[in-house]
């Protein structure tokens, strides 16, 4: 890595040689960055994962896929005769692909509330906690029953028995930073 | 028909399909959200965990540092010999007529004011319900009746087998709980849910009562009181943790000194008396073994049948019988505890080298010739100040009272005990230290520094040459309190709930029928989890995980330091993330995902770069501040804290909480030297003068330990009581059937 660094500040005023040595740092930590996030679920140390963590494992690199955008990249790094688990060596690539793309990016905070407006018919400010359950858990990628009770402990106002969706919005943007 | 209602159709389906996406988006948002909370979760668990190994390493440290004394200083007078036999825990068992007198329960008198439980034998099932009600109410057992119970209990425990067989037709079914820890609360909430022990209802406990919580003699006294009323029906087996010596390190024995200012020393002696003669393992049907640890390849019930378990008083230590004046080198203690490995790391850290065999109770291999120097000089000048320092000491209490058994001693008449051999040793070490690993094979465990890990052949292995359908085994932390290995044929059971902090993980027990099917029940002995979301659960526990991080990551800031620098080639005081966090694996050796962690710990970044000089300071100024203690010093405390604590309660064999400066000082030259750091006569006094400890020269240990802020956190009053609420509560309840 010393190398590379005093390599780097050599070339810096070689344009082209730089940029193309600065990619190939940027690449290695990506690809190290990844790995990482990868071995935190890998709990055999034998750089495998099971293949119902990957979905944790590429969200919290950055992604937001639906769950159907998911599923198509999982399809893509499973075996061919699926075992139940994700190897590192097909993973990587994908995901430095991905990252590299910048492919599935997060939400911006104006686009989901929006989406909470479109559910809001009635244009109140707020939804009721029977409306929420059942866009959530009828509509578009349903929500299991647990993701359904996680969501509502946090959203729920339990006083007026509403998601004040503004507020709940807010407390989450905060959270995430 | 017509446009009208096409338009309208049309309408309606242009509403659901934005309804759809809205759902669809508000869905993905969540899910990846959820996400980023799980990765902060495991990351916390890995934290804690990686801790908490690096302290178990910090127990064989400090057994290489007892062996470099052994093996470098060579006490030349019976004083010297004596001063040195302070650090080895004695290690006798009292003989049945001594017994008497030193156990005098009778003799101490119950006070009237005393509003505790009053204890009578024989001892009646209400009896012990009544301990149970008592200690919910924070009442104190008196040491008269502790001395009691631990006495019948004792009596009891001798006549029982190495390994209890019991078996499911004398009562339905049987609860086998794992490590509670001292802590109380989960032992009541088991007892409320499960149904306290009857003749119907069966319990082994499988070992790790005590250390670290705070109510460890308390639970002592509830399960040894249904031993004592169900003889039948409640069993315990022996855990790595029911060892004085482990005590001395993670609580226990503070905690007995501090409930019991008087009688404490008896009680302590006692419980040394008492955790001898614990069965080692209970089997139930001939076909499920119960064990605290684990298994090894050598495991052999037979030979674990018939040994003569009480003679191991410690698995920490193992102590051949003594041989004749010549041996007096292969006398000297051997420890089967090993070099060390960070869990996660393939390469050894600190100065351990990897090929060492058996043998490890030497030096560190990167021994260069200078260092030999120093250590001789620094010994030369320490026999000096011992020789000056004996005077002040008080010896009387060693001279005559128990011969003691320092290796270095060889007098043929220091005592009858016989040991037990290094094979039989072994074994024991295996049940009560082994993990398993996912891998085949079995190695030995160098996490913990004894036992082994032992891989999914093993286990069947040894279950097929015995017959048995499944291991129950406690000993590692699980979040959801259990968890299945070796393809279902290892069950890990963990009773204490919220062990590392509060939220962090669950408890849980297991029930067996006749069918000997296990059905797992799961709990969280705490209120006000239930109170919040999983964000803010999983924050809290983060908040504790980070913190004790960043108590580690000060504890070696001149490393650091010296590592950021050599990234900062320009000296422009900035280094990468990249660097940054390539840098904090080398130094720290933690295993931890610091890519994954870097946003938490690094906050201020500016173009991507971090200003490493500030950032440590930071790290710094969050720890107490003593400006006129030497950084470095503070740091080598921090380092060694556990440690250090656990050499001063040695020393302070009379468990007074107070030794002599220069016991400190001494002690402080010797750890100094064998830790390579340079500490001078001049920094100790200064540490020393900066606490106010005017007590005719004498330190007290707590007072020492908490100015320092090295007592960890379970042990701050006020954060206890506020934390963990009197009330429990059964968070989930999941039956689960298996195979």
């Amino acid at each position: 890595i010393l190398l590379l660094h005093w390599i780097l500040v050599f070339n810096a005023v070689d344009g082209n040689n730089g940029e193309s040595l600065q990619a190939k740092a940027g690449l290695l930590e990506l690809q190290k960055k990844i790995k990482e996030a990868f071995e935190v679920f890998d709990h055999e140390a034998n750089d495998t994962v099971d293949v119902r963590e990957i979905g944790t494992i590429i969200r919290s690199l950055g992604c937001c896929p639906s769950e159907g955008e998911l599923h198509d990249l999982i399809a893509e790094v499973e075996e061919e005769e699926p075992t139940g688990y994700i190897r590192l060596e097909k993973f990587l690539p994908m995901m430095v692909k991905v990252l590299s793309e910048r492919r599935y990016r997060p939400i911006p905070e104006d686009l989901l509330l929006q989406a909470f407006e479109v559910l809001d018919s009635a244009k109140e400010g707020f939804l009721t906690k029977e409306e929420l359950v059942k866009y959530m858990t009828e509509e578009g990628e349903p929500f299991t029953e647990e993701e359904m009770e996680e969501m509502l402990s946090a959203a729920l106002d339990p006083e007026t028995n509403t998601i004040q969706y503004r507020d709940y919005l807010a407390m989450m943007v905060i959270d995430e930073n | 028909m017509g446009t009208g209602s096409s338009s309208h159709h049309h309408f309606v389906l242009q509403k659901a399909e934005s309804a759809f996406k809205a759902a669809v988006l508000i869905q993905r948002w969540y899910r990846r959200y959820i996400a980023r909370l799980e990765m902060r979760r495991r990351c916390t668990w890995t934290i804690f965990q990686s801790i908490e190994y690096s302290g178990h390493q910090d127990q064989v440290k400090l057994h290489d540092f007892f062996s470099y004394l052994v093996d470098h200083f060579t006490p030349s007078s019976q004083n010297e010999r004596n001063f040195l036999s302070c650090m080895f825990a004695e290690e006798r068992l009292l003989k049945d007529s001594e017994m008497e007198t030193y156990c005098d329960y009778e003799s101490i008198e119950v006070p009237d004011y005393y509003t505790g439980p009053h204890v009578s034998f024989p001892l009646l099932p209400d009896h012990a319900t009544a301990l149970v009600e008592a200690f919910k109410q924070k009442k104190q057992l008196h040491a008269r009746y502790v001395l009691n119970i631990l006495h019948e209990a004792r009596k009891y425990l001798i006549q029982l087998p190495n390994i209890n067989h019991i078996s499911t037709c004398y009562s339905e079914e049987i609860t086998v709980c794992g490590d509670l820890h001292g802590q109380l609360d989960d032992l009541i909430f088991i007892f409320y849910k499960n149904g306290l022990p009857s003749p119907e209802r069966s319990y082994v406990f499988n070992g790790d009562f005590v250390d670290r919580g705070k109510h460890s003699i308390e639970i002592l006294m509830i399960l040894f009181a249904f031993m004592l009323v169900y003889p039948k029906e409640f069993h315990l087996n022996r855990g790595n943790h029911e060892d004085h010596l482990v005590n001395l390190r993670y609580g226990f024995t503070k905690e007995v000194m501090h409930k019991y200012k008087v009688n404490g020393k008896k009680i302590l002696k006692m419980l040394q008396e008492v955790f001898c003669w614990l069965p080692l393992a209970t089997l139930i049907d001939e076909k499920v073994l119960i064990i605290h640890g684990g298994i090894s390849d050598k495991t052999d019930l037979e030979l674990l049948e018939k040994l003569e378990r009480h003679k191991i008083i410690s698995t920490m230590k193992y102590t051949k019988k003594p041989e004749k004046k010549k041996a007096a080198e292969e006398s000297r203690s051997i420890s089967a505890w090993f070099p060390l490995k960070s869990r996660s790391v393939p390469s050894s850290p600190l100065r351990l080298s990897p090929h060492k065999g058996s043998r490890s109770a030497s030096i560190p291999c990167t021994f260069t010739p200078d260092r030999k120097e120093i250590f001789k000089k620094v010994r030369q000048s320490v026999q000096l100040e011992l020789k000056e320092g004996q005077q002040q000491m008080d010896f009387s209490e060693f001279k005559d009272k128990e011969p003691l058994r320092f290796p270095l001693e060889s007098e043929p008449n220091s005592c009858d005990f016989q040991g037990v051999n290094q094979e039989e040793w072994k074994q024991v070490v295996d049940i009560l230290w082994s993990d398993p690993m996912p891998q085949e094979g079995c190695k030995a465990n160098t996490v913990r520094g004894g036992g082994c890990f032992f891989g999914p052949n093993v286990t069947e292995q040894v279950l097929q040459k015995y017959s048995l359908q499944f291991l129950i085994r406690s000993h590692e932390c699980k979040q959801e309190g259990y968890e299945f290995c070796h393809n279902r044929k290892v069950l890990t059971i963990f009773s204490a709930s919220n062990y590392y902090e509060v939220g962090s993980n669950r408890g849980a027990y297991v029930k067996l029928g006749p069918d000997l099917i296990p059905h797992i029940v799961q709990y969280q002995a705490n209120k006000t989890t239930h109170t919040l979301t999983m964000r803010q659960r999983i924050s809290r526990v983060e908040e504790s995980a980070l913190k004790a991080l960043r108590e580690k990551l000060f504890a070696h800031s001149s490393s650091l330091l010296a590592a950021f620098k050599s990234y900062d080639l320009d000296g422009s005081n900035f280094i990468t993330l990249n660097d940054w966090s390539v840098a904090m694996e080398s130094v720290l050796h933690l295993g931890l995902p610091w890519r994954v962690l870097r946003p938490q710990l690094v906050t201020h970044t500016i173009n991507n770069m971090l200003e490493y000089k500030s950032w440590l300071n930071d790290l710094a100024k969050e720890q107490v501040s003593h400006e006129n203690i030497q950084s470095s010093l503070l740091e080598v405390l921090y380092r060694n804290r556990s440690n250090l604590e656990t050499i001063f309660r040695i020393i302070d064999s009379d468990h007074s909480g107070l030794i002599s400066f220069d016991e400190f000082r001494q002690i402080w030259k010797l750890f100094s030297s064998h830790m390579n750091v340079d500490i001078t006569d001049e920094s100790i006094c200064d540490m020393a003068r900066s606490i106010d400890f005017n007590k005719d020269g004498n330190i007290d240990i707590n007072e020492f330990l908490e100015a320092f802020r090295l007592v960890e956190q379970s042990y701050l009053e006020d954060k206890d009581s506020e934390l963990k609420g009197s009330e429990t509560n059964e968070s989930s309840c999941s039956g689960q059937g298996v195979h």
